[in-house]
């Protein structure tokens, strides 16, 4: 399968004058087109920043990321935007926007300088309406659909923008188990459709162990990427917490707690 | 865009009350002259008394040309203030221009006792013109360089409010030692006017702004990036800084240029983006910078022809007349906030 998005020796971190301060190195990745891959690792253990590096918003500190063969640095911001997207946990600052021209800015890598939609773009924004199901909606506001509804939206968005991978950052956080499985299967169907690749960081490591193809297990050690058969049997996520009372129990797929 | 019809309608409707206002705001004042009159005048035909003509082409119509210009530039400011910094109570103020205008003239107005040399130059009008354009200015060159340091977006808002007290502080302190007529002759300048602009003036005027609005036109793309935020308008490949820096330039050059020739005029700029927004429902700036623009020359257009007011020689001061009208508006807009609505 092809590589969207290849990195190699990456060290990420926030570079200080007096003191370099990484956060994590060594790290080699490989993302696939139609790969749904899941970012695991305890709080403040540097997701965000990797996040951050691998989406361009921060430069690494060494290592070179490639995104659809070019070096991710090297891509100007139309470029990058159209090989790009993301989906941020932040909330949307308040406006009159509705759903359908919430995605629709989506197309803005594509549009003219004043922004307005061709066939193309209309094509591509009910494409993304329909992939996600939210063709009833379109003519809603978006403060006025529920949490789970924008946040298939913003997928939508993502979707609309049209690039070989997309980023969420904690997608599930603010969802019932409901709306995190069916979140999931979404995500995990539109690898499937679309062959795009789909990276999301998450803390419901069980949904992830059953829903993504592949997971990055960031630790204080290490950052690893497999399987997640094979990061069961290799007893990865027995490190995943610095903290002896929790376990990770491989027949249920979650953790266990020492009282 | 799924409302295009009830946008059209709107745009038209503004476009004709747009046109009758001016010729209302032109035929009204200490005398009425009939609408054919000012008609007729205005496409060359002359009118049937030489009194009327000469009130029309001198007095009339450039006040009424001021404060279209004043209304939009200000209107558009604040769309743009409002969108960049996401807070529904930005303004052209905010980025203390207005504030830096009224520094100087007090400076020159109230400090004249102190160097009567320099008093006595700057004292007349032509002086409070150059006065507010080296305030406006100075602060102008101090917002870019804030604007290009300060990575946060927010900060820039703060220094912006930040210099606004400090200004109030000065001029409050040079005004607790200046005589009473010192004190009469800022507050008249505070007060703002439309008025008594030569058509030199009003060319200066207009041409700084409309430079200003091309400016802020090719902004409309990014500005509706900008509704979802700093790091997805980042993610849709908008150079934020630059185009932020584009945005306070355009903002300064109009709101500068307007505070010099008219004096510190408010809540236009707060008030109308607003007033467009319940109108039109939509956050698209393709839609909301043009309907800005017609509602802000129209409302401003209103305020000046209630400041002289029909068959009366007794002259509103028109800031006045814009915070009386202005404050009311913000107030309601409050009360009937709704999630979303105020943006």
């Amino acid at each position: 399968m092809e590589t969207v998005l290849a990195a190699n020796n990456l060290s990420i971190g926030y570079p200080d004058k007096k003191q370099e301060a990484v956060i994590a190195h060594d790290i080699n990745l490989n993302l696939k087109k139609g790969a749904l891959i899941a970012l695991i690792g305890a709080n403040g253990i540097g997701k965000s920043t990797l996040l951050r590096t691998l989406t361009g918003i921060q430069p690494p500190i060494k290592g070179i990321i490639q995104l659809n063969g070019i070096n991710l640095t090297q891509h100007n911001p139309k470029e990058l935007a159209q090989n790009l997207s993301v989906v941020l946990t932040e909330k949307l600052p308040p406006s009159n926007l509705t759903v359908y021209e919430l995605i629709a800015l989506g197309r803005q890598p594509y549009t003219n300088w004043l922004g307005s939609l061709t066939e193309e773009d209309k094509l591509q924004v009910s494409r993304a309406l329909q992939l996600t199901q939210l063709e009833h909606l379109a003519n809603k506001k978006y403060y006025e659909i529920s949490d789970g509804q924008l946040q298939r939206v913003l997928i939508a968005r993502a979707l609309a923008q049209d690039t070989p991978f997309i980023v969420l950052d904690e997608p599930t956080t603010h969802l019932d188990l409901l709306h995190k499985v069916s979140l999931l299967r979404l995500l995990k169907k539109l690898t499937q459709e679309t062959d795009k690749c789909i990276l999301y960081s998450t803390h419901d490591l069980d949904l992830a162990l059953q829903l993504s193809s592949e997971i990055i297990v960031m630790t204080q050690q290490e950052v690893i990427q497999d399987s997640p058969a094979n990061l069961i049997s290799n007893k990865v996520f027995d490190r995943l917490f610095n903290d002896d009372s929790i376990t990770f129990d491989a027949e249920k797929g979650g953790f266990t707690v020492k009282e | 865009m799924l409302y295009t019809k009830r946008y059209t309608l709107i745009f038209i409707l503004l476009g004709i009350s747009l046109v009758a206002l001016f010729l209302v705001n032109i035929s009204l004042g200490s005398v009425s002259i009939p609408l054919k009159e000012v008609f007729n005048s205005l496409i060359g035909k002359g009118a049937s008394k030489s009194a009327w003509e000469y009130i029309i082409i001198n007095y009339r119509l450039p006040k009424a040309l001021t404060a279209i210009i004043v209304g939009i530039g200000l209107s558009i400011s604040g769309l743009l203030m409002q969108t960049l910094f996401r807070n529904p109570l930005a303004g052209p103020s905010v980025l203390g221009l207005s504030s830096g205008a009224s520094l100087m003239v007090a400076i020159v107005i109230l400090g004249a006792g102190i160097v009567p040399a320099v008093g006595t130059f700057f004292s007349s009008s032509y002086g409070l013109v150059l006065a507010s354009t080296f305030g406006s200015l100075l602060v102008l060159l101090a917002v870019l360089l804030v604007a290009q340091r300060l990575k946060d977006t927010m900060a820039i808002l703060i220094v912006g409010l930040m210099f606004g007290s400090f200004a109030g502080a000065i001029v409050g302190v040079l005004s607790y030692f200046s005589n009473a007529e010192q004190l009469q002759k800022y507050t008249f300048w505070a007060l703002g006017s439309l008025g008594n602009l030569s058509w030199e003036n009003i060319s200066i005027l207009w041409g700084a702004s409309l430079l200003g609005l091309a400016i802020a036109v090719t902004c409309i793309k990014p500005l509706n990036a900008m509704l979802l935020g700093e790091r997805y308008a980042k993610s849709l490949g908008i150079n934020f800084s630059q185009t932020r820096f584009i945005i306070i330039l355009a903002t300064s050059i109009i709101t500068g240029c307007i505070t010099a020739f008219t004096g510190p005029i408010s809540f236009i700029g707060i008030a109308v983006p607003h007033i467009v927004k319940l109108l039109f429902k939509t956050s698209s700036h393709l839609v909301l910078f043009w309907a800005t623009l017609l509602a802000g020359a129209a409302i401003m257009l209103i305020c000046d022809t209630v400041t002289q007011w029909p068959g009366s020689s007794f002259v509103l001061p028109i800031n006045g007349i814009t915070s009386i009208i202005g404050a009311p508006i913000v107030i309601w807009l409050l009360f009937r906030k709704k999630k979303g609505v105020f943006s």
